[in-house]
């Protein structure tokens, strides 16, 4: 069901832990859904300088929340605002239909994180990163409203 | 190559050799069709009675009472929307089911509220088992039809069939079971139980895939669902899975001989592993402890995913499934679950084994083994599970 690449990184996940004195925390997701993702980043001049995630879901919510990371480590944060969840399917080599919304929330956590970070910088975050909606299947319908 | 540790007998068992080797003539030289008049096909023709002989000693009923199906999902179809049409004649439209059906039972009514039919499920409460006064308040002057299964192919649980088919009997009610995950691992007779029908599925008894039965007591008269040629008395067309046929009858044979011995020795290693699993915090055990199918374990992990938790225990070479969303491919968590009352986040997060005759102690013991490291790497990067004990510090 899953490629090389998702089976590897849910294997062997990159980055997976908390900074302690992150910069800006996100968290997407919820748990009646079946999938909760949070990360947090450390930003040096403009740079993702560190980023670790933590998650609960299922293999492919590991490996995009894996595979993100490794994706905007070191990014400036227009980089890391620039992830597109496309761009997390293509490099796991695809994803099965009903795991799309993973890499949704992948994009989103980082996104979540780096509002979190203008936040407490005292900056509105609406204009530069835009507004985060909650998981599509969540609004489609799905899990959360039965 | 890790060696294969098989936990998942209630999704399908391996088919018997001895089964296999009964069938090989049905799918070499013997391929005559039944229905043939030449003498080159009278030992299919007799191949299948034998094998139909076999099923209805198996279950205590005649031999005509027994329809060879494609399986439980076509012998389930059948008897609910055969007899929904029969007893619609009689001004019938109401049948009562339970909330955790199989799906070839509850998407069949689903089927069957689209054309008119009323249908009522009944809850089957935290231990997973329907009550019987809740049926008998259920039935309604409308009613014409039951069907409640009877074991879980989920939890495992097994309902008081022969009191539900009692009440129903006092009420002209006819009653109908999905004994799929029953039939050949469990004591299964018609007429003890006073059920109506009854569905089967050989290859969850180490038969073949593709074949089952509808066991259709005499005078009860569901409409045709197959039209077609002459076949199982005018009542269910097409030629014969002749091969299938015969593994059925001799799986069903196989099965109910050793049965006795084979599940004491699985209900031994069931709560030998219920026991030592729960040893692992903030685990439960779905449905009754002891009520259950003597191979049938399901467990929940709070904080963690069971998609993730079957992926990391086929790593170890370990076959397993679960209830979570995830797994189905659909959004939500199982509707077995749901429906003894686990909330959505605890359903994610369950765990199926359903240990078979060739289940050794070993292989319990390897999946005892892997199991508690897995649960704790996946708590470790669950952002769920660090809430659960923030919330219970």
């Amino acid at each position: 069901m899953y490629t090389e690449q998702v089976m590897e990184h849910f294997a062997n996940p990159r980055n997976v832990g908390e900074i302690a004195d992150a910069d800006g925390i996100g968290e997407v997701g919820n748990a009646k859904c079946g999938d909760i993702m949070k990360m947090y980043i450390k930003v040096e001049d403009g740079r993702i300088k560190d980023v670790k995630f933590k998650t609960y879901g299922c293999g492919s919510a590991i490996a995009t929340s894996s595979i993100a990371t490794e994706m905007i480590m070191g990014k400036t944060i227009e980089e890391a605002l620039a992830l597109s969840n496309k761009a997390v399917v293509e490099a796991l080599g695809g994803l099965p239909a009903h795991k799309i919304h993973c890499s949704v929330l992948a994009e989103q956590s980082i996104k979540a994180a780096i509002a979190d970070y203008y936040t407490r910088q005292g900056i509105d975050p609406t204009p530069i990163v835009g507004n985060i909606s909650e998981c599509e299947h969540c609004h489609d319908g799905g899990c959360c409203n039965n | 190559m890790k060696k294969l540790i098989y936990a998942d007998n209630a999704a399908t068992t391996a088919l018997s050799p001895a089964v296999l080797t009964k069938m090989m003539p049905y799918l070499t030289t013997q391929y005559a069709n039944p229905s043939s008049l030449y003498s080159f096909s009278e030992e299919a023709k007799s191949a299948v009675e034998t094998a139909r002989e076999q099923v209805a000693t198996a279950l205590g009923a005649r031999v005509n009472e027994i329809y060879f199906t494609s399986g439980g999902s076509e012998s389930d179809n059948w008897a609910i929307k055969g007899f929904a049409q029969a007893m619609k004649k009689k001004g019938k439209t109401h049948i009562i089911s339970s909330a955790f059906e199989h799906h070839a039972v509850l998407h069949t009514l689903k089927a069957l509220e689209k054309q008119g039919f009323t249908v009522t499920l009944l809850p089957v409460h935290e231990d997973g088992l329907v009550r019987v006064d809740e049926l008998k308040a259920a039935i309604t002057p409308e009613t014409g039809l039951a069907t409640i299964m009877m074991a879980n192919n989920e939890i495992g649980t097994i309902q008081p069939i022969k009191e539900l088919a009692a009440v129903c009997k006092e009420n002209g009610v006819v009653f109908h079971t999905d004994a799929v995950q029953a039939v050949g691992h469990i004591p299964v007779n018609v007429d003890e139980l006073g059920v109506d029908m009854l569905s089967l599925s050989a290859h969850k008894f180490h038969g073949p895939k593709g074949v089952g039965a509808l066991y259709i007591r005499r005078g009860v008269l569901p409409a045709v669902l197959i039209d077609g040629g002459a076949q199982e008395r005018g009542r269910r067309a097409g030629t014969e899975n002749v091969a299938g046929i015969v593994g059925l009858g001799e799986a069903i044979t196989l099965a109910v001989a050793t049965m006795d011995e084979t599940a004491l020795k699985l209900q031994e290693l069931r709560d030998y592993f219920m026991d030592q699993a729960l040893q692992i915090e903030r685990s439960r055990v779905n449905g009754h402890r002891v009520n259950r199918l003597p191979g049938n374990v399901n467990m929940c992990f709070e904080g963690i995913e069971g998609e993730s938790l079957l992926l990391m225990l086929d790593m170890h070479g370990i076959c397993a499934s679960s209830g979570s969303a995830c797994t189905s491919g659909s959004l939500d968590p199982s509707h077995v679950l749901l429906a003894i009352g686990l909330p959505h986040e605890i359903a994610h997060g369950s765990l199926r084994l359903s240990f078979g005759e060739d289940t050794t102690k070993e292989d319990v013991d390897a999946i005892l083994q892997a199991l508690p490291p897995i649960v704790e790497r996946l708590r470790a990067m669950s952002p769920l599970w660090e809430r659960i004990v923030k919330e219970n510090a």
